[in-house]
């Protein structure tokens, strides 16, 4: 497979994961906001953008400036729309390789974000990022239907869970910078789609242990940051034709599999208690892995320019 | 009802629908039968229908950095089986006297030493390259793909507008104006034996590979495109996905020691054949334009050292030179010893001596067009231009007679096209698509017919804003299938007789089960 090729595909997949997550994240905060009398809405934003590594200037903060950033901006591909016209544009650039069902549901996506500002304004914030959510649902599923599962699938398949990583670790700082309340655990497990699955699981015991337990280590929750580490940690495994004798072949597959065992041979309590440190190390993995990859899979030389007559 | 055709007026041309008004010629009888009981409602509501999926499915080409979905016009053009059989034979003529006379002229020169094509032509075109003379094509081929511009004149005639022999682009419209109509128009299509268009990327992935390097049993073809930035961009993803082959860009390939490889997720994969969607001024910048980003370095090297096939050749441009274009009929006469099947549109060399002198006092009258223009750019229509606008050109012309010719201006066809809510007639043209593969040439049958959608424009290009239609070349009985395998025959086969699918857990229970089911959600029978 061509290295630009894969290259898109490994976008697409982080990209798309990147609009539902942060549509998530964002559907959290609002909630949050509305459901305890007692955040500063500024003091709220500012933690959320510095999770989400925005920078952050002097002004004060409302949430629909936030809005605006992290969920409108079509210029930032850290924003939801952005998100998605940057998935769109790596499968313009690879329509030859992802199914032409995928392509149309990432192009009527982008076709339909002019309209996002309008909903928005419509029907609300929420309605906006229920959409998102599904369109990438949509996305998900036929990925799923459509696609080979063959290179560019595992390199789809591995941006998309390294981008996993990354946002629900994000999501869970915003649950540390807010204090750890038990509300906000709960807006978190459902804005993770986790609720449900959370109470079957525990029972109702919903303290920090559990939670922090559910999402970061679950085996079975797909987006628990477990099940996501070992789903990328598989697809570099199917990359490498070749095991070899000892110890794992790539950088990546190195990085990943430290990640993975440093979570799961450390107790939920040790985790919890060191919840910061944990969650910023993941976060410093991801992208390692994302520069790892690259290297590896996507060099490319840039375009040279060549001057006749030169040796 | 408003009647669709209430204010239809036949033109001052060929009309492609209509002898006289209300009166549809043979090939359209099913269609205007369609179209007749239509609201331009329920035409508008299909038409939009239509729209919507080009746009989802990115069917665009780009204005200006701008994407625009493609218009494809609701009202197919027809072409009769008998009336087919002349253009794909014309033009397979036209293609066979180009193949010639690029052999010639990248090789011996006969043809100008011979004087048939004076030699000053070719020395003062600006697509003669020197730099392709002596690559020798594995198979022969220099023309792999070949889009023909026809017009019809005001006799219904098909005559030749121009050839492009370099890389014409617009087959992807061709195949997705097919799809798209058969969904919206799926009664005319039953009613109708139209001969199918699907069979292209595989006749050009035939020719791909037949035109690979010597020595190369299971050659590796590839599509070259500038990228996405590209308005034919689309185009070149639907070719590449539908012969299953890689779209690369220039920073994709490398090119070491005479061989093209491409770079992989797993190294440097060896390169045969490359179906190239880039001018040949960008194509190589060790020997076109040094600033070329979006070549491959040593790509030439590697077509002379016979290691790489490029498609369509290098310095094809030559023989689309609208002055050259003038000495077409000669080329068949000298090369193929045959007369030729579709003639020229009238066309006035401007460099031979004493034609400037009848022009000029006439060039209100005439079509005006630079010899290298590509997409109706700087084409100057006599009757419609400015008394400025043809003092500027006619400044040109004496400047640069070599750089102009002059036609008369054909009346071009017709055919009925939804502006607004009702159809009206606006000119088309047509190109048909051809594939040479070394041993046949083969025309798509059909091909792309270009509208121009303002009122009385001549000019059907869509970087002019034009829109299309798609093309039915009505199936003659004699026509093979192009799908049908021939096999022995044999009993009809009866299909297995199937089970019936798995029941869900859900069909398991009883209905009484289910009713009681019911009766406890709405809280008990109600006796």
């Amino acid at each position: 497979m061509l290295s630009r090729i894969a290259e898109s595909l490994y976008w697409i997949g982080r990209y798309v994961e990147r609009a539902e997550d942060t549509a998530r994240i964002l559907d959290v905060h609002l909630q949050r906001i509305l459901a305890d009398p007692w955040t500063s809405e500024d003091q709220a934003c500012r933690s959320l953008l510095a999770v989400m590594g925005m920078p952050i200037e002097d002004q004060p903060f409302t949430s629909a400036r936030v809005v605006g950033l992290l969920g409108l901006d079509e210029r930032s591909p850290s924003s939801v729309v952005g998100a998605l016209a940057a998935a769109r544009e790596n499968a313009r650039g690879a329509r030859e390789t992802v199914s032409s069902e995928m392509w149309e549901c990432l192009n009527s996506t982008w076709h339909g974000l002019p309209n996002a500002r309008r909903r928005v304004e419509q029907q609300g914030v929420h309605s906006f990022f229920r959409w998102v959510r599904e369109r990438c649902a949509v996305m998900a599923g036929l990925t799923d239907a459509t696609m080979s599962r063959d290179e560019g699938w595992l390199f789809l398949v591995l941006g998309r869970n390294v981008e996993r990583v990354d946002m629900t670790a994000r999501l869970l700082r915003t649950h540390e910078r807010a204090g750890g309340s038990i509300p906000s655990w709960l807006t978190l497990l459902r804005s993770s789609g986790a609720w449900e699955t959370f109470l079957r699981t525990y029972r109702g015991s919903l303290d920090d242990r559990h939670a922090a337990e559910f999402l970061l280590l679950d085996r079975l929750f797909p987006r628990s940051v477990f099940a996501a580490l070992s789903t990328a940690e598989s697809c570099l495994t199917d990359l490498e034709p070749d095991p070899g004798r000892a110890g794992v072949a790539t950088d990546a597959q190195r990085i990943v599999g430290r990640a993975r065992t440093n979570l799961e041979f450390r107790g939920a309590d040790e985790l919890i208690d060191d919840l910061s440190p944990v969650l910023a190390s993941l976060e410093k993995t991801c992208s390692q892995v994302n520069e790892a990859v690259s290297r590896r899979y996507f060099r490319q030389t840039t375009a040279v320019n060549w001057v006749r007559g030169a040796a | 009802m408003a009647d669709l055709f209430e204010e239809y007026r036949l033109g001052p041309g060929w009309d492609e629908m209509f002898g006289e008004l209300g009166m549809p010629r043979e090939t359209y009888e099913a269609l205007h039968a369609t179209l007749q009981p239509l609201s331009s409602a329920e035409l508008g509501v299909r038409a939009e229908v239509l729209a919507r999926a080009f746009l989802d499915q990115g069917i665009t080409f780009a204005l200006k950095g701008v994407e625009r979905p493609f218009p494809l016009d609701i009202v197919p053009r027809i072409i009769a089986a008998a009336e087919w059989r002349k253009v794909e034979l014309g033009v397979a003529q036209r293609i066979r006297a180009l193949e010639a006379f690029l052999a010639d002229v990248y090789g011996a020169g006969q043809v100008l030493a011979d004087g048939v094509v004076p030699r000053r032509i070719i020395a003062t075109s600006a697509h003669f390259l020197r730099a392709a003379a002596g690559i020798n094509p594995p198979n022969g081929v220099r023309i792999h793909v070949a889009g023909v511009d026809l017009i019809r004149d005001e006799q219904g005639r098909f005559r030749v507008l121009e050839d492009n022999v370099r890389i014409p682009s617009g087959v992807s419209y061709v195949m997705e104006n097919r799809r798209a109509m058969a969904q919206v128009l799926p009664e005319v299509f039953a009613a109708t034996k139209i001969r199918p268009v699907e069979a292209y990327p595989a006749m050009l992935l035939r020719a791909l590979r037949a035109a690979a390097p010597v020595g190369i049993g299971n050659p590796t073809v590839v599509v070259l495109s500038p990228g996405v930035y590209n308005s034919a961009y689309f185009e070149h993803a639907l070719i590449a996905r539908e012969m299953g082959v890689e779209l690369v860009e220039g920073r994709d390939l490398v090119c070491v020691g005479n061989q093209v490889a491409m770079r992989t997720t797993a190294g440097e994969q060896r390169v045969d054949v490359i179906y190239r969607r880039i001018d040949d001024d960008f194509l190589d910048p060790v020997h076109f334009r040094a600033d070329s980003v979006i070549g491959v370095a040593g790509l030439l090297n590697a077509a002379r050292a016979g290691r790489v096939t490029i498609a369509n050749a290098v310095g094809n441009g030559v023989a689309d030179d609208k002055l050259l274009y003038t000495y077409v009929p000669d080329l068949i006469r000298y090369y193929l010893d045959e007369e030729p099947l579709l003639p020229n549109v009238d066309t006035y060399r401007l460099d031979e001596p004493g034609v400037l002198d009848h022009v000029l006092p006439r060039v209100g009258e005439l079509v005006l067009k630079p010899v290298d223009g590509a997409g109706g750019a700087g084409i100057v229509i006599g009757s419609q231009a400015t008394e400025a606008e043809l003092a500027a050109v006619t400044a040109k012309i004496v400047a640069d007679p070599r750089g102009w010719i002059a036609q008369r201006e054909v009346k071009l066809s017709m055919v009925p096209t939804l502006i607004g809510n009702r159809l009206r007639g606006r000119h088309v043209d047509l190109r048909p698509f051809a594939v040479n593969d070394g041993d046949r040439i083969w025309v798509l049958p059909g091909g792309l017919t270009r509208v121009a959608l303002p009122e009385g424009a001549l000019v059907v290009n869509s970087s002019q804003g034009g829109g299309s239609k798609d093309t039915w070349v009505l199936a003659d009985a004699d026509d093979p299938s192009p799908f049908q395998v021939p096999h022995p025959p044999a009993e009809p086969a009866r299909p297995p007789a199937a089970g019936s699918p798995d029941p869900g857990p859900g069909a398991g229970i009883g209905e009484s089960q289910q009713q009681q089911q019911q009766q406890q959600q709405q809280g008990g029978p109600r006796c």
